[in-house]
């Protein structure tokens, strides 16, 4: 079962609760977590674990040769996301437009577009015991996540075919990235605070949720902090409330210092155990 | 000359649209023949990503000298435009295209 937790802002608990569930759950089967959230993973640090094992990961992208070139503008008129311009005098191509599709690359008459590899970011992994971690992150400059996910899902479904539960740790917001990162979820797990902020960020998250037309519910961290508009939203939208997960000094310490906080405190690991109910209930 | 402004809509009322890449029209306004032309762009609406190189794309076709706008290009847009000799003045966002051409004249726009 593929699992993403997923939150419509950044700083809600998203990682907490990734984290957290993944490692509870390989207490007893195993469990590989995989951060996507390529612009700032994060995962390890709170796993309290460094991904020693890892690969540079590339993005194929015409380059222009000017001195074969014939100025036909072919290439501009068959590029469907626009990535590359023919100007009068030269061709511009915009790398973070590019999907790497090949067909400006296939259709230039004089051949003066071949694609070359350039470096977008790094993958790493670990294993430990039950518990696997995959991690992407982008270079600095780099603005493709999309691809970084796309290939980082590949690696994972390659490498742990075998592992029944993966734990998927989305990137924040509602754009592109996210939709990739949750494309092949069973299910979605909506993270939020229970401010006025947290439920407007969670309806824009519902609605691309409900657009994509994938199974979610939602986990109130730090419940207690603000009102309860958002459980009162989620009742009437009729989404499942999996857990709440109470705003507690100690265990906002405690997770700070990179420790499990299930194991610390009953509380959270009946939560946790209440959120893998519910998804097993929606996802059969 | 020609000069090129970003617009709501295809006449000189029309109000400018600040931005650059997502604007719905191009003006073109000739003076040595005092006609004004509009580029239809709103096809842009359509496109997820991309909607700054294919509106300086189509800027570029129409040759200006002179472009008027709001916020001015940025990013993969202006590394387009810059490849003309197109002078570019922003700061007329809140303007109707007519307002905005007369500023410009009366050299009240910022040049960027
Ligand atoms: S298709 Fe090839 S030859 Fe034609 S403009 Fe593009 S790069 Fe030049
Ligand atoms: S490879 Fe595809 S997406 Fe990239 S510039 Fe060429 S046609 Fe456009």
């Amino acid at each position: 079962m593929k699992i993403a937790i997923a939150s419509g802002k950044g700083g809600t608990g998203k990682t907490t609760v990734a984290v957290n569930l993944a490692s509870y759950l390989a207490e007893t089967r195993p469990v590989v977590l995989v951060d996507l959230d390529v612009e700032e993973p994060n995962s390890g640090l709170f796993l309290g674990a460094e991904a020693t094992d890892g690969r540079d990961t590339f993005k194929m992208i015409p380059a222009w040769e000017s001195t074969t070139c014939s100025h036909c503008g072919q290439c501009q008129e068959v590029c469907n996301f626009h990535a590359i311009i023919a100007l009068p005098d030269q061709v511009m191509i915009f790398p973070e437009l590019c999907h790497s599709c090949y067909a400006c690359s296939e259709l230039c008459p004089t051949s003066s577009l071949p694609m070359q590899p350039v470096k977008m970011g790094r993958m790493s992994w670990l294993s430990a015991g039950n518990l696997s971690f995959v991690e992407s992150r982008l270079d600095i400059g780099q603005e493709q996540a999309v691809p970084l996910i796309k290939q980082t899902l590949a690696f994972v479904d390659e490498r742990h075919a075998a592992v029944p539960i993966r734990i998927y740790d989305c990137p924040p917001g509602t754009s592109c990235p996210v939709i990739e990162a949750t494309r092949e979820a069973d299910f979605v797990v909506l993270v939020t605070e229970p401010t006025p902020f947290g439920l407007n960020d969670l309806k824009l998250a519902v609605e691309t949720m409900r657009h994509l037309d994938k199974k979610f519910g939602v986990v109130v961290n730090r419940q207690g902090l603000g009102d309860d508009r958002v459980e009162a939203y989620c009742a009437a939208e009729g989404i499942p409330l999996l857990a709440r997960i109470p705003n507690d000094r100690r265990i906002a310490e405690s997770y700070a210092r990179g420790q499990r906080i299930y194991e610390h405190f009953p509380v959270v690991r009946r939560q946790l155990a209440a959120i893998m109910d519910a998804i097993k209930e929606a996802a059969s | 000359m020609k000069i090129a402004l970003t617009a709501q809509g295809p006449h000189w009322d029309s109000a400018m649209d600040p931005r650059f890449g997502r604007t719905p029209y191009i003006l073109i306004y000739d003076e040595d023949t005092d006609e004004l032309t509009a580029i239809d762009n709103r096809a842009v609406d359509n496109e997820a990503h991309g909607a700054g190189p294919l509106t300086a794309r189509k800027l570029l076709d129409a040759a200006p000298q002179v472009l008027i706008t709001g916020n001015g290009p940025g990013g993969n847009a202006a590394a387009v435009v810059a490849t003309a000799e197109i002078a570019i003045y922003v700061g007329a966002g809140n303007m109707t295209a007519k307002e905005a051409y007369a500023a410009y004249k009366d050299g009240k726009l910022e040049k960027m």
